[in-house]
């Protein structure tokens, strides 16, 4: 008996307070699911919002207090250096809470409309944005990995909800199996990873590359293309875009926003810890790689999104541009470039949000035509001046924080003399801004007598925009706190 | 408020900070206003207006003539992690740019009915003149080009909302033409900044980065190509007039009056401002270009003017010839010339804009602007004519009006550095009397069918807004000097500027030519 103690597993010593977050996300998941087998089912579906909401607000305060500890004590990481939780992992927790309160608040009055059972929607939304977490504060390959798998499976069902519809089976589908696809290849570039330096952990795999100097490092090389690949396909940058107009076309509107703008953003924070974080010392190898992407990413985003005629579509299109723009950011691997990296998706996130939350409110039936829109600046001026700053935001009008985020990503381009490619992501803006102006045009400019559609914009719809569209512009005005934020973001790999 | 008409201090109060925001709160308040009545939309938002184009003639009067320097300069932090400021200040070149912008605006708020939605009509018009302020006012690149940009929002609004059958296409293409410009100016803004920085900070601020001009030749003039490509859009200057006459034609008699005697200028003051001013090499290494491409534009516009069957159509061509007429003067680099420049930016203002309201009233009586369907309407409405010969004959550049006075300063001072290109120029202002007496002959004179009989004269309330222009055209025509008092200083300080950082020498002035009567008298015999 008294040996016993050296025979048993001892655990790496774990910072619970790190992990709150997720376990209440995780948590109020459970609780959903367990109130909606007990509670009649009107009761439930009001009760699933109010418990995200809670959960929501609860990590977001869990998450400040996080802030203040990295504020003061500094970085630090946890379960054997798996997690960290640095300014870059609490401004993605951040971003994602506030996200998913916005979502879960655009999902009440659509659920019911649409007819899709509320507590197993509101459910996967918690584990998808525990998924989200867990991939942004991630400091092992491993772990990301298992974040991205939570996410992207509870994405997979929330996307074929719709029970009805078949194209939300159909973009399910094609998502399932392309994400499947993606997955592949995320691992084995994780394996190839392990393979040339011993480790799936980042800190070791950042210490070795900066100890060691390879004699031949096609491995590593081969390990960061397939990476690289993986997550484009879970960021939707062209060449590997293919699945994402579908998918976001087919899928429940508050999904999609979910979708462009966590979805995404989650798929971001990884790339940048793996790449501008553990694969610094190599960035002359992967920074031209990035840059092609972004040029590939920008022009097929705004070229493609003129030539749609369904609204839905061409968002899904400017989508990717947008991340073509983070692309640019991100290539110029430097501290600045990451930060208008963490600017750009989150001010983005907010102009995606009201967007698919008025395109939710407008599309009753799943269809989204332009014309349906004509006339809105006058039967409904609020919500087509929301829609509009909205879509001006995205074409980086000024006075708005798409255009700050622009101008951020355009000075790390040219701090890092990528002036082509800063003047390419400015050209690629003026084409996708035609197909903005589109929209606007449908809601303003219409003959005498055409009356405007009247949708019915729940009053949980009606906060969202408020707070949204007062964010755009808030930011647009003032963008100083959230570029210090971003600033103090920056991701950095520490040994718990 | 009260501080600012009780104290002389012009220092104690941003009053150009409040010219630029009280239009825009002018816009906030009239989007809350009750939809109940909508008549009460555009005597409040011509309050606001007003309020502002009374702070610009403040300006204007306590504006220190003889002082080169930017003046009412007032700087607050705006986004210091990017080094950038709200900077504002005024010299000689955009004193009067700014006093235009303030007296036009509530003029045509007051003076041109939109006919329907008059809430959004009066916001979008606010905004415009906030914008165009904050435009003129900036002496940061970045207050700056926010400004440029977000003048084009209102603009596409009033376009797309009250503008003609076409104006979806018109909108668009205005909005995307000037977009597209300034794209590339985003980037050179973002570089001149970046590689200005060296140990002194990034800075955006127009003074401070004039005066290091750390760029290397070759980077400053890929720069400066990118600031001149968006400011010749917007001028514009031929081939990128295209959006011009579309826009122009399109837009409702506000949205014309306001982008010819305003939104033009942001193009030519960008050029003296931030083209001449940041890259001075670059300018007198591309002057030879840009002032063949003005003069293109003068030729070209006249002579397109000329085949125009649409009386709108044929104004805005007329926009371009004489915008060409200014970017010669820019480029010429003189005293004379480029204070005829900044002239002509004043005097086009007050003649296109008259004009196309002219050509609005017009509309408002026949409902066309089709010069074939127009014929003796002198006799029917004699005093319209009267306004519109004095108008046009200002236009044309008829001595005694103050076309004259512009015209004259640019082709005299450019003759010296430029002498073919003034040359031909000056075949524009003959042609510029062709194509507009013409127009003129169709329309007003000949033989009256019924209907343009009928068509009534001017009423006094349409008198009451033409006057103003008419006023100004008649003073700077005869008494320019107040004008020129103020300009001049400023230009000559540019012109400095650009021979400190370039081998450009103005010419020295020309001996006076002394004339031996003796010599002449023996030659005589």
């Amino acid at each position: 008996m008294s040996d016993l103690p050296h025979l048993a597993f001892v655990g790496p010593s774990i910072d619970w307070w790190a992990l709150l977050p997720q376990m209440i996300l995780l948590g109020a998941a459970l609780l959903i699911l367990l109130v909606s087998a007990l509670a009649p089912q009107r009761t439930s579906s009001g009760l699933a919002t109010v418990i995200t909401l809670c959960a929501a607000v609860t990590a977001y305060i869990v998450a400040l207090g996080l802030w203040s500890d990295v504020k003061t004590e500094g970085p630090s990481a946890t379960v054997a250096s798996a997690l960290g939780v640095d300014g870059f992992s609490i401004f993605f927790t951040i971003l994602i809470l506030v996200a998913l309160a916005a979502t879960a608040l655009l999902a009440h009055n659509y659920l019911d409309r649409e007819d899709i059972d509320p507590p197993e929607f509101h459910a996967l939304l918690l584990c998808s944005a525990a998924g989200a977490i867990v991939m942004a504060s991630a400091n092992d390959l491993i772990v990301m990995f298992l974040g991205l798998e939570a996410l992207s499976i509870a994405l997979y069902v929330m996307i074929a909800m719709h029970a009805r519809r078949p194209e939300a089976r159909e973009s399910a589908m094609k998502y399932f199996v392309l994400g499947a696809f993606s997955s592949a290849f995320l691992l084995y570039g994780i394996a190839l990873t392990y393979g040339s330096t011993g480790s799936t952990n980042l800190v070791h795999v950042r210490d070795y590359l900066d100890a060691v100097v390879f004699r031949d490092q096609h491995l590593l090389m081969a390990a960061m293309a397939l990476l690289l690949v993986g997550f484009s396909f879970k960021v939707a940058a062209a060449p590997f875009h293919f699945w994402a107009p579908d998918v976001y076309q087919g899928a429940p509107s508050p999904v999609t926003g979910w979708m462009a703008s966590i979805a995404k953003a989650a798929g971001f924070a990884a790339l940048l810890r793996v790449f501008f974080a553990a694969f610094a010392s190599h960035d002359a190898d992967w920074t031209p790689i990035v840059a092609v992407l972004a040029f590939l990413t920008l022009l097929v985003g705004a070229v493609m999104a003129i030539l749609q005629t369904d609204v839905k579509r061409m968002l899904a299109f400017s989508s990717i541009s947008h991340a073509g723009y983070v692309l640019v950011a991100v290539q110029s691997a430097s501290a600045n470039g990451t930060s208008a990296a963490l600017f750009y998706l989150f001010t983005y996130t907010f102009m995606v949000l009201g967007s698919f939350a008025i395109i939710g409110a407008m599309g009753v039936d799943g269809e989204h035509p332009l014309d349906r829109y004509a006339g809105l600046g006058r039967s409904r001026p609020v919500l087509a001046m929301a829609f509009t700053i909205l879509l001006l935001a995205q074409a980086g009008v000024p006075l708005t924080s798409g255009f700050v985020g622009k101008f951020q990503v355009i000075a790390a381009a040219v701090e890092g003399r990528g002036y082509l490619l800063a003047s390419v992501a400015m050209l690629s803006a003026v084409i996708g801004a035609f197909m903005y102006l589109r929209i606007v045009m449908a809601m303003y400019v219409v003959d005498d007598g055409v009356e405007g559609p009247s949708p019915t914009v729940h009053w949980t719809v009606s906060i969202v925009l408020i707070g949204v569209v007062g964010f755009t512009l808030l930011i647009g005005i003032v963008p100083q706190f959230l570029i210090e934020f971003a600033e103090d973001a920056v991701p950095v790999l520490i040994r718990g | 408020m009260i501080e600012l008409f009780a104290s002389q201090n012009a220092s104690s109060f941003p009053v150009l900070n409040a010219i630029i925001i009280v239009p825009a709160m002018g816009a906030l308040v009239v989007v809350l206003l009750p939809n109940s009545r909508p008549e009460m939309m555009r005597p409040i938002g011509a309050i606001f207006a007003s309020i502002a184009a009374a702070m610009s003639l403040y300006v204007m009067t306590q504006f220190s003539s003889h002082d080169p320097a930017f003046q009412f300069e007032s700087i607050q932090s705006w986004i210091p992690a990017l080094g950038i400021n709200w900077h504002v200040g005024v010299d000689g070149i955009s004193l009067w740019l700014v006093v235009l912008t303030g007296l036009i605006t509530p003029i045509v708020l007051l003076g041109v009915d939109p006919h329907h939605d008059p809430k959004p009509y009066t916001a979008w018009l606010l905004l415009l003149q906030a914008g165009s302020f904050g435009a003129f006012l900036a002496l940061d690149l970045f207050l700056f080009f926010v400004m440029f940009e977000i003048v084009l929002v209102p603009m596409y609004m009033l376009i797309g909302g009250w503008g003609y059958d076409d104006r979806r296409y018109a909108a668009t293409k205005f909005f995307l033409y000037t977009m597209a410009g300034s794209a590339l100016m985003l980037v050179a803004i973002v570089s001149v900044a970046t590689l200005s920085a060296g140990d002194q900070g990034i800075t955006f601020s127009v003074i401070e980065l004039a005066e290091r001009q750390a760029l290397s030749t070759n980077t400053a003039r890929l720069c400066f190509l990118a600031f001149a490509l968006a400011f010749i859009i917007k001028v514009p200057v031929f081939p990128m007039h295209t959006w011009l006459p579309d826009a122009h034609t399109q837009a409702p008699t506000a949205g014309s009056v306001v982008l010819a005697a305003v939104m033009l200028k942001l193009g030519t003051y960008g050029l003296l401002r931030f083209g001449l001013y940041l890259f001075p090499e670059a300018s007198v290494w591309s002057a030879p270009t840009l002032a063949t491409l003005g003069v293109i534009g003068v030729i070209y516009g006249a002579i397109v003017a000329a085949m125009q069957k649409d009386l709108k159509r044929l104004v805005a061509y007329s926009s371009v010839a004489h915008m060409g007429f200014i970017v010669l003067g820019i480029f010429a680099f003189t005293t004379q010339s480029l204070e005829g420049g900044v002239l002509q930016m004043v005097n086009h203002g007050l003649s296109t804009g008259a004009l196309f309201l002219l050509v609005g009233m017009l509309y408002e009586r026949r409902k066309t602007r089709a010069i074939e369907e127009l014929s003796g309407i002198q006799s029917a409405a004699p005093i319209f004519a009267g306004f519109f010969t004095i108008v046009m004959l200002s236009s044309i550049g008829v001595p005694g009006l103050n076309g004259f006075v512009g015209e004259f300063l640019v082709l005299i001072g450019s003759y010296e550095t430029r002498r073919w290109w003034t040359i031909i120029a000056a075949a524009g202002v003959i042609l510029a009397a062709l194509y507009l007496l013409w127009a003129y002959q169709r329309v007003f004179h000949g033989e009256p069918t019924p209907t343009d009989e009928a068509t009534p004269d001017l009423t006094l309330r349409e008198g009451l807004i033409l006057a103003p222009f008419v006023a100004g055209i008649l003073f700077l025509g005869i008494y320019p000097k107040p004008l020129l008092d103020r300009i001049e200083p400023a230009v000559d300080v540019l012109i400095a500027h650009i021979e400190d950082h370039s081998d450009y020498e103005r010419p020295s002035p020309a001996a006076p030519v002394v004339v031996d009567l003796d010599q002449l008298g023996e030659d005589g015999h």
